[in-house]
């Protein structure tokens, strides 16, 4: 045999179609939770930057969270659920390990037999996702990507430890990629740190999330600005050319830093965090489909997304936004 | 050998980083302060502080031995004693 097997022709780029997100309804306060841990609103504002965050009822799991997000995006996509062959969930709060949650989601929104699978890369889960989703839409392997970032964090808290139940929240995001003729997803800059395995971990199956917080901040005030210049230098963006940095909504304050080592003077950055919390994988599209439905980015503007965390993980893109 | 900063020099350095991250004068940051009582700096600035200074003196302050650094001064003689070290 000669000449190699046949594969599909590739794509010239991938572009974001649309966003869409979903908070469950349940908002909880700093004075909430002053209740019933040892902590205050001014303390958790100014440490962490967080205002409220929505938390899941019990009958709103990881599939609920997905599909609520999932079928905002393709329905602001304007793609119909049989147009979607590959389904990409990125979690790392599921209730349990198997099975996957991306089939359900595909199943709850219609999707038929589409490709599916999950991909746990903590709070950068998102952007290893969208980056999964553009290559395989440019070589060929998909046509069309729903990619979401869903988490119930809140099922993996100790509601006694005040340095992280303040922390994390509950939400999914979403988002729908397609070919397109010009690139509209950048080259991913990504990588990880195993070394750092155990500086935010859940131990064991019985266990909650529990994290090393000044070591976490240290690393992602100095690591992460680099990776998200990186990227801009790889989709040939300026970073004062960016309409908006959009970080993985950790702390308010890494979230500053970051935007502040950028150096991207025109940019709109993102502070979901303050109305939301932490929510792992879903904090990115959370907080751009805010972004946008406000009105804070115009359509076409290139946007940095980074995410960053458990792994250590972190990956960052250049999008513009649809 | 490179040149060492002196104590004033580090301290003055210390003071503009101090100055940049959280908004203190410089007047104010004087060797015998507190960080915490006295000028409501909390352990996350600290750390920006550190990371700032690692980059303008060279010497890292790891997370184990920022903890015992509680005044000014405390930071100044830590810089000064490890970049000597560091240097010589």
């Amino acid at each position: 045999m000669t000449g190699g097997l046949r594969i599909p022709d590739a794509a010239a780029g991938a572009r974001v179609l649309a966003f869409g997100d979903y908070r469950p309804a349940r908002i909880v306060t700093n004075d909430e939770l002053a209740e019933t841990v040892d902590t205050n609103d001014e303390w958790i504002r100014s440490r962490v930057g967080i205002a409220e965050r929505r938390i899941a009822g019990d009958d709103e799991g990881i599939v609920e969270l997905g599909a609520h997000a999932g079928g905002k995006a393709l329905a602001g996509s304007g793609l119909a659920p049989s147009d979607i062959d590959l389904v990409i969930l990125a979690t790392c709060s599921a209730e349990s390990p198997m099975p996957g949650y991306a089939p359900q989601v595909a199943h709850r929104l219609g999707i038929d037999a589409p490709g599916a699978f999950d991909i746990n890369a903590a709070c950068a889960g998102f952007c290893y996702a969208l980056a999964t989703a553009s290559a395989a839409v440019r070589a060929g392997s998909a046509r069309n990507v729903l990619v979401v970032g869903s988490e119930k964090m809140s099922q993996w808290l100790d509601w006694t430890d005040r340095s992280t139940c303040i922390i994390f929240a509950d939400g999914a995001g979403a988002a729908v990629v397609a070919a397109s003729d010009s690139p509209g997803i950048g080259p991913v800059v990504w990588g990880s740190a195993g070394d750092k395995y155990d500086k935010i971990i859940i131990p064991t199956r019985h266990s909650f999330i529990q994290q090393e917080g000044q070591a976490v901040f240290r690393w992602a005030t100095t690591a992460i600005a680099p990776v998200a210049v990186e990227a801009c230098e790889r989709a040939g963006i300026r970073p004062e050319d960016l309409a908006a940095i959009v970080p993985h909504q950790a702390n308010l304050r890494i979230i500053e830093a970051i935007a502040r080592k950028m150096k991207a003077k025109d940019a709109v950055v993102a502070d979901d965090i303050v109305q939301s919390g932490n929510t792992s994988g879903a904090s990115i599209p959370l907080a751009l489909s805010r972004m946008i439905e406000r009105g804070d980015v115009p359509s076409g503007a290139p946007a940095l997304l980074v995410g960053f965390g458990a792994g250590l993980s972190y990956a960052a893109q250049v999008i513009q936004i649809p | 050998m490179a040149d060492i900063a002196t104590e004033q020099q580090i301290l003055d350095g210390l003071a503009e980083i101090i100055d940049d991250i959280v908004g203190i004068d410089k007047s104010e940051v004087t060797p015998e302060k507190n960080f915490i009582d006295d000028l409501d700096i909390d352990s996350l600035s600290m750390v920006e502080i550190a990371v700032a200074a690692q980059d303008q003196f060279g010497v890292e302050i790891p997370d184990d031995e920022l903890r015992n650094l509680k005044t000014v001064k405390d930071v100044v003689n830590f810089v000064q004693n490890h970049e000597a070290a560091a240097k010589s």
